[in-house]
């Protein structure tokens, strides 16, 4: 079978790698590259666990492949925080207690995040549509809901500032 | 899950992508994937070659011109979701994005993608049947215009030829005193519907019914047509009591079958029950309301 050759752009660096087609994006990141903070979770394009973000728009990354990311922007957790600074998202998950086991948290976080950039001051029933794309079987989503509100206030309070 | 291993090409121009599928036995169009990965991934579809489209120029796009709005195959659910003009002038279109998978799938997922995979449990089919809509569909011998009432055949089997591309999707632009709903009940955000439907009407000055579209998702091989229902409510007028006769009919028309989401019976009061309500919504909308 053939291999093709991808370049990648994952958290503004280029990655580039001869991938076989039915490769998918999501073990291209963990098993080629080693970057394991995008969870694999159901499997089935339910759960949401291993969201990135793909030229700016989440999507699951076990339901696209390796090569249609070629020559695309990739964005994961991993890419959140900048300069030794926690996003505010994450922040946000800090300190409203948003996870308790913490496997869903990576994909919640970067469906989140692309919320939050599309739409600033999101109410609460827009946040849990926006997330409804992503499951928790841990928190009802209550701390998860505050936690995108905590974000959504913080990143208000540093464009004012 | 890993899918078995196939050939993979992504042309940038609809011909490349149209000889493509032509040169390969047992090649498949892949748009949005969001349906065709997870399968191949279960391994209930194993093509041996897949023709990615979503390099191909031209084919993302959403405007009004003669009399239809023109949606192109590979324009995302998310953008007719978020479309101003869908919202405001095609609610049944804009209801059925809205509760379509879910909203991360909605950023990848194609209305072409939705109409042509032609599983009875996705939301456009009984959607376009409502509305009477059209497809375009471009193979060697060039394009040809499909009406939705023949594009679904069977399960997961449309009037598409194996070398045949869905290009555009068109649906009539709506007249004055026109409404539609779409109403969906899923067990969770994502899952398929247990039972939809879809509802477009037309109302003159004195609230008869002029046109009625009512399409079903998911009680049946193919996405309903419930034809004795709007025959049943043209030329009548827009009252409760017709409204709930037309959605007995609605739900004769319908053909479940009893799996994990429900029973047969149960089924088909969904769909009698949203009916009346599609109806009514329906009705409200074309008056303004």
């Amino acid at each position: 079978m053939s291999m093709h050759h991808v370049q990648v752009t994952i958290n503004g660096k280029s990655h580039e790698a001869d991938v076989e087609p039915r490769l998918l994006l999501v073990h291209f990141l963990r098993e080629k590259l080693n970057m394991t903070g995008t969870h694999i979770g159901c499997d089935t394009t339910s759960c949401g666990a291993c969201t990135v973000q793909l030229n700016g728009r989440p999507v699951k990354s076990c339901t696209v492949l390796a090569v249609q990311a070629d020559g695309m922007e990739v964005r994961t957790v991993e890419g959140l925080a900048a300069n030794g600074k926690l996003h505010a998202i994450q922040e946000g998950f800090h300190q409203e207690h948003g996870l308790q086991c913490g496997f869903c948290t990576p994909g919640m976080m970067m469906t989140s995040a692309a919320l939050l950039e599309e739409n600033p001051h999101p109410t609460e029933d827009e946040i849990r549509h926006g997330i409804s794309g992503n499951l928790c079987r841990c928190t009802g989503y209550m701390n998860i809901v505050k936690a995108v509100q905590y974000a959504a206030d913080k990143m208000a309070e540093k464009v004012e500032a | 899950m890993i899918p078995p291993s196939f050939e993979y090409v992504a042309p940038k121009t609809l011909s490349e992508a149209v000889a493509a599928l032509g040169e390969h036995e047992n090649a498949k169009v892949l748009a949005g994937g969001q349906s065709l990965i997870p399968l191949m991934r279960f391994r209930l579809a194993s093509p041996a070659m897949l023709v990615d489209i979503n390099r191909v120029e031209g084919l993302a796009y959403i405007n009004e011109a003669d009399g239809w709005l023109k949606i192109g195959s590979m324009t995302r659910e998310s953008t007719v979701d978020k479309s101003p003009l869908v919202r405001e002038k095609y609610p049944l279109l804009a209801d059925t994005t809205s509760v379509l998978s879910d909203p991360i799938v909605r950023n990848l997922g194609t209305v072409g993608g939705n109409i042509a995979n032609g599983d009875p449990g996705n939301d456009h089919p009984a959607t376009m049947l409502a509305y009477g809509a059209e497809v375009t569909a471009v193979g060697p011998q060039g394009e040809r215009v499909i009406p939705i009432t023949s594009f679904f055949v069977g399960l997961y089997e449309s009037a598409l030829a194996p070398n045949e591309i869905l290009t555009e999707v068109r649906i009539p632009t709506p007249k004055p005193r026109s409404g539609g709903a779409y109403l969906k009940r899923e067990r969770k955000v994502g899952d398929f519907a247990t039972a939809a439907v879809a509802v477009q009407v037309e109302l003159d000055a004195q609230d008869n019914f002029v046109s009625v579209g009512i399409g079903l998702t998911n009680v049946g091989l193919t996405a309903i047509k419930a034809t004795a229902a709007e025959d049943f409510l043209k030329g009548k007028t827009a009252t409760d009591e017709n409204i709930k006769q037309a959605a007995q009919l609605a739900a004769d028309a319908a053909q479940p079958i009893a799996d994990v989401r429900g029973s047969e019976e149960y089924k088909r009061s969904l769909v009698k029950t949203f009916t009346v309500r599609a109806l009514r919504l329906a009705v409200q909308r074309a008056k303004g309301g």
